[in-house]
């Protein structure tokens, strides 16, 4: 098979630079948010708490996005070094959604920090408002991802690992139609986000029925 | 559960402004290149000043009108830089992006309907009989942030007044201009265009109603709704009308923008309450911006005192 630019190596350096460039956001965007809360920053405008926690949401999504994208994407340039980079993707992941998670409950409704929030709010808001109770099923569906994503996992669980992990296929629609929700009433960015999750899942099922072909 | 009960020193969210200071003095020495210069005009300054600095300011700006001790006048930039006008896109920061080019001048009001004196005003012909008034009021968005706004402005009642409004009036609807070419935002069927509001005729003639033309003793900005707008405190945010065109005095309830767009969730009183909670948020407590710890929301935005009789015996629940 042609392989893209000749690229059938890892270009030096490129896992380096992810592991550099991934959590660059994070740490830019906790630091503003603790500068609002600490007073010693002002980066996010006029309301740091929304912008950090929907910013930590949005590079949940980008890299939702990314982990799914790495198979077509080996696939059509012949990459195949990509393949060690999807549990990188997927574990950072997981670590913005879990920073999300934590503006949201820390920061944005300040459980356990303002006197004006108690235990009932909590509950109230997890399981009466779809969009978060969706919102924490994605979480949760990830933690055990996360989780098993070690090699000596991968070889505990034998066959069953992919099983498991073909949940992300459930937690990708699952967090398009938490931001569908969150938003007031302009669609645009979820719908966007949305479009570039179908396109990775039609592949999936595109390819998935011409190999199937192809071997009858 | 809103808990009303706390002692006010519990919830006077004093490390904000401590923070804010901190933020202003470490400013200095990182390098307003880093940090922005949004809150270090002098607006910003006096906006977190504390105690007897805040009064001094606050009666410069205007009356304050059900003023809470924790409360304190917000940043020009904040008021002027972050707001819903869905008119110039549905981001916080478009609307002063995408505003500038707008021209609010010459401006016409039309009034309207059910009225002895109806016509159509120049904006200075319209506001001219009308005293000019500063007052600093509560502002709650039904997002569930709020802030403290100085406006400057004319009651609704005086212009109501001079209409003379007919026995069958019972209503007032009001509409913003349409021009998808000067309003980017209109280019979109996000909600209906023209936004509509409207009030029903006590809630308009009620004297905390404004007219406004002005913030921080300033003419409005475009992005707030230029050069005509109405504030209503006790009330959610998006009842607050912007580039006001008609006032048009009805015997039935008005179509309302918001209520048209999603009626389950934005009602035509949509009054401050925060026992009523929003389909998809809890509306019990709000964030302040430039603050950090919540504050509680209080019932009519803490104008109870001077509007809870206009709703007496209504089921608010079901009227939200």
């Amino acid at each position: 098979m042609k392989v893209l630019w000749g690229l059938t190596r890892q270009p030096r350096g490129f896992g380096a630079l992810l592991l550099i460039a991934a959590p660059v956001p994070a740490v830019l965007i906790t630091y503003a948010i603790l500068g609002f809360v600490f007073g010693y920053a002002d980066l996010l405008g006029a309301d740091p708490v929304k912008t950090g926690e929907h910013l930590f949401g949005s590079w949940t999504l980008r890299f939702l996005l990314a982990t799914l994208a790495v198979t077509p994407l080996r696939k059509l340039t012949g990459w195949n070094w990509l393949a060690k980079h999807r549990r990188t993707l997927g574990l950072f992941t997981f670590g913005y959604a879990s920073l999300h998670l934590l503006t949201w409950a820390l920061v944005d409704v300040q459980i356990g920090i303002s006197e004006l929030v108690g235990w009932a709010d909590i509950k109230k808001d997890i399981f009466k408002r779809p969009f978060i109770t969706i919102g924490m099923t994605c979480f949760l569906l990830m933690a055990p991802l996360a989780i098993t994503s070690t090699k000596k996992m991968m070889a505990r669980l034998g066959k069953n690992w992919k099983r498991l992990h073909k949940v992300i296929y459930l937690i990708g629609p699952l967090a398009i139609i938490h931001f569908w929700m969150a938003v007031k009433l302009d669609i645009t960015e979820p719908a966007i986000y949305g479009a570039v999750l179908a396109l990775l899942l039609w592949w999936r099922w595109w390819d998935a029925r011409r190999s199937r072909l192809a071997n009858a | 559960m809103p808990r009303h009960d706390l002692p006010s020193s519990e919830i006077t969210p004093e490390s904000a402004w401590l923070g804010r200071r901190r933020f202003l003095a470490a400013a200095g020495v990182i390098g307003a290149g880093l940090v922005g210069t949004r809150a270090l005009g002098a607006s910003g300054l006096g906006a977190f000043a504390r105690g007897g600095e805040r009064q001094g300011q606050q009666n410069a700006l205007g009356t304050p009108y059900g003023l809470q001790p924790y409360d304190a006048p917000n940043a020009y930039d904040d008021i002027t830089q972050y707001n819903n006008f869905y008119e110039f896109g549905t981001g916080k920061d478009d609307p002063a992006m995408n505003a500038q080019e707008f021209r609010a001048k010459p401006w016409t009001v039309r009034v309207e309907g059910m009225v002895k004196k109806p016509g159509a005003f120049q904006l200075e012909d319209f506001l001219k009989p009308s005293k000019m008034e500063d007052r600093i009021y509560r502002m709650r968005c039904v997002e569930a942030w709020s802030m403290v706004i100085p406006w400057r402005g004319i009651t609704l009642a005086d212009v109501l007044k001079r209409a003379e409004p007919t026995p069958g009036a019972r209503f007032v609807e009001f509409t913003t201009l349409h021009d998808p070419k000067q309003m980017p935002g209109q280019r979109y069927p996000v909600l209906e265009w023209p936004y509509n509001e409207g009030l029903r005729l006590d809630e308009a003639m009620h004297p905390l109603t404004l007219l406004a033309t002005g913030v921080y003793g300033k003419d409005l900005p475009n992005q707030n709704g230029a050069p005509l707008r109405l504030v209503v405190p006790w009330k959610y945010g998006f009842k607050g009308i912007k580039s006001i065109v008609r006032i048009r005095l009805t015997a039935t309830m008005p179509k309302t923008a918001w209520n048209i767009a999603i009626p389950s969730e934005y009602g035509f009183y949509a009054n401050v309450n925060p026992e009523v909670d929003h389909p998809r948020w809890s509306q019990a407590t709000e964030r302040r911006i430039g603050m950090f710890r919540r504050i509680p929301t209080l019932m009519y935005n803490g104008y109870a005192d001077q509007v809870a009789s206009l709703y007496s015996g209504m089921d608010l629940r079901r009227n939200y």
